[in-house]
């Protein structure tokens, strides 16, 4: 199973709690805060025990320190105080949750995941609860119930009625009530395009209530056209800021370790140029891929990202021009270098769709350019290690 | 001397009149692919380039031109309804290159198209060439060269470095497919290489996977299981950091699983060949034919 296949847009606790509380799913109480008055305030207005949790995109909160019980409202207060601006795995807190606590008789898992090999979202239930479930899957097996869902049809009753029995194999009132749950839980994926939706813990507390204490939800980004609503949840804090840049751009950025920046047509392509860029003894800074149509406005931005990277010593354009012209990238590294000049050598791969326009464009502007794979990489590589003149 | 298209295909466009339909049109058409037909709904009578009829459905276009293929340029947003009216019109073979189709959506076409009996490529796809004969899709032609090599791939541009290195080293290809980027999509590895091995023309199979899912590792069993011709492979996605998705949806390794170590091994198992850069091919299979 392949847990995180589609990922997308990850959403905060809170907002995928509000997503599934508006579909029926019992969740107690409560509302995020950004400072320690507002955390106060809505533990007062809760009354009683509340729970205070980190809200960032990463495991291990509780860990952390993230997560804290707080008997009064006062304490609450001072919790999110020292909860807020705190650091989880590199990520600044910016939010906690205040919600009311619940007393635990026992925890579960349920969670509906997009799997490759069915091709179809599969429901993962199991008894052992509120830990990873990786971990589930790993030791115990057995303790996990698996289920694909044809979504022509849905999740039906007698489904969801399945699932619940394996949780609660003698409590017929408690498996109607998780029933109930996971119905939910599969509108709300379904409802809102999810690779993702999870509940850990659903917990059963002394009373025989069933409650959703966690929840997960990650959107497919393919789907966000159709979703304004949930474009809005993004929360660019929670990422690496060059990465949000290019998002902008129309740009698939992410930042490495290395000095020899990548600018590439086509993901696989890209994978392909960042491998040979290690296989020649260099360290690729970053994968960037620029997409298929291309207009040369892409290559500017695309420059501007990698620039702006100071441990970046040399830029390495690979691009086989398909549905882009290489034209076109021509001409967005004339007009980005005039613009801003250059103060890092640049080594450029061209080959593909009006190769020999390109090439001229480069030339008339004193770039030189190579329409092998192999000599370009190699040629960054000895660039980056060495330093070197600019082309 | 092909597989799933050739010189006698087809073809109609879905998504004829748009900004890449029509252009990717008239290189098919300059290519010598039989295109036709075309549909947009709502443009049904006019002509394409003076001479392809346009139509308002599959299923009217079908009709009058007795088409086996298709191929989608329409929108993400509409993908999913272009490819079910294509199956449910009896189009025996559909290409949909449409990049960025919301993944639910696949989970319901997917059960639908088996059951018409039709094959889907991609979507997220850059189609397949049948070289000299026909190409679907946006795969440059003048990078190809007729032969027997097989090719198969996730990428887009790394097919056509991987094709382009073959016909420089005067390695022509037999058919280049690209089954495209996506987590669920209608043709797997192990569908071209089934064909690849059925081909009498296909002397050896060039497969480039990606890191993320298990799609690489079963067709490696399926080449050691199940096959003759010899294959030999590549991973794009060593450098790779786990947990963050290079690009394609499906490029993503999660855990331990899905990296291109696990996935070169299982080549090995295999006795496939392994070309550690896309020129390795070019030695690895000659090596092997």
């Amino acid at each position: 199973m392949d847990h995180q296949s589609g990922e997308g847009v990850n959403i905060h606790e809170f907002q995928a709690k509000e997503l599934l509380r508006a579909e029926g799913v019992p969740i107690p109480s409560g509302d995020v805060a950004t400072t320690a008055e507002q955390a106060e305030a809505i533990a007062r207005k809760i009354g009683g025990m509340v729970v205070v949790k980190a809200q960032v995109h990463t495991g291990g909160r509780g860990k952390a320190g993230g997560v804290k019980l707080a008997k009064t409202a006062s304490e609450a207060g001072q919790i999110a105080g020292k909860i807020l601006g705190m650091q989880i795995n590199g990520l600044t807190v910016h939010q906690v949750l205040v919600t009311a606590a619940a007393d635990i008789a026992s925890e579960a898992y349920v969670g509906i995941i997009l799997d490759r090999a069915s091709r179809k979202p599969v429901f993962m239930v199991s008894p052992a609860g509120g830990i990873d479930i990786e971990e589930v899957a790993a030791k115990t097996p057995e303790k996990i119930m698996k289920l694909p869902i044809d979504t022509r049809y849905g999740l039906q009753p007698y489904q969801a009625s399945e699932l619940g029995f394996f949780l609660f194999p003698d409590d017929v009132k408690k498996v109607r009530a998780a029933s109930k749950i996971m119905m939910s839980l599969y509108q709300a994926f379904m409802k809102h395009d999810a690779s993702l939706a999870e509940i850990n813990p659903l917990v059963v507390t002394p009373a025989g209530e069933v409650l959703a204490l966690d929840a997960k939800i990650s959107i497919d980004d393919n789907a966000l056209d159709r979703h304004p609503d949930l474009v809005k949840l993004r929360d660019e804090t929670a990422e690496e800021p060059s990465e949000v840049d290019a998002r902008n751009s129309s740009l698939t950025f992410i930042k490495l370790d290395g000095n020899v920046g990548c600018v590439v047509n086509g993901a696989g392509l890209a994978m392909a140029t960042m491998d040979l860029v290690k296989y020649y003894g260099g360290e690729p800074a970053n994968f960037l891929d620029i997409g298929g149509s291309s207009n040369p406005e892409k290559v500017v931005n695309a420059l501007r990202i990698i620039t702006g990277d100071p441990s970046v010593k040399v830029i390495l354009f690979n691009i086989f021009g398909g549905i882009t012209r290489t034209d076109d990238v021509a001409n967005g590294i004339v007009t980005a270098t005039r613009a801003n000049p250059l103060r890092i050598p640049i080594v450029i791969r061209l080959t593909g769709t009006n190769e020999e326009i390109a090439m001229k464009i480069l030339k008339d502007n004193g770039f030189s350019a190579s329409s092998d794979m192999d000599e370009a990489v190699q040629q960054a590589v000895a660039l980056a290690t060495k330093g070197g003149k600019a082309a | 001397m092909s597989i799933f298209i050739d010189r006698n295909s087809t073809v109609i466009v879905q998504g004829i009149t748009g900004r890449d339909g029509s252009f990717h049109t008239k290189q098919m058409i300059e290519y010598g692919t039989r295109i036709v037909g075309g549909v947009t709904p709502g443009k049904g009578g006019q002509k394409f380039e003076g001479s392809v009829p346009v139509f308002n459905t599959v299923h009217e276009a079908v009709k009058a031109t007795g088409a086996n293929t298709s191929v989608i340029y329409v929108p993400p947003m509409y993908a999913a309804d272009a490819i079910m009216e294509a199956a449910d019109a009896g189009v025996a073979f559909i290409v949909a290159i449409t990049e960025g189709v919301p993944v639910n959506d696949m989970t319901r076409v997917h059960p639908f198209v088996k059951e018409k009996g039709a094959r889907l490529l991609g979507p997220n796809c850059p189609g397949l060439i049948t070289p000299g004969q026909s190409k679907v899709g946006i795969i440059p032609g003048r990078i190809c060269t007729p032969g027997s090599i097989g090719v198969v791939s996730r990428s887009g541009t790394l097919t056509y470095e991987v094709v382009y290195q073959l016909t420089r080293a005067g390695m022509g290809q037999s058919t280049c497919v690209g089954i495209g980027g996506d987590p669920i999509n209608g043709t797997s590895f192990i569908d071209c290489l089934a064909a690849f091995e059925a081909d009498p023309h296909t002397s050896a199979v060039a497969m480039m996977g990606e890191i993320g899912g298990t799609d690489e590792q079963e067709a490696a069993e399926f080449v050691r299981t199940r096959m003759k011709k010899p294959v030999v492979g590549f991973i794009a996605g060593q450098t790779a950091p786990p947990g963050r998705r290079m690009g394609h949806a499906g490029a993503i390794i999660s855990g331990s699983a899905g990296t291109a170590a696990e996935k070169l091994e299982s080549f090995e198992k295999a006795g496939m060949g392994i070309a550690r850069r896309p020129i390795e091919f070019v030695e690895q299979l000659r090596a092997r034919m």
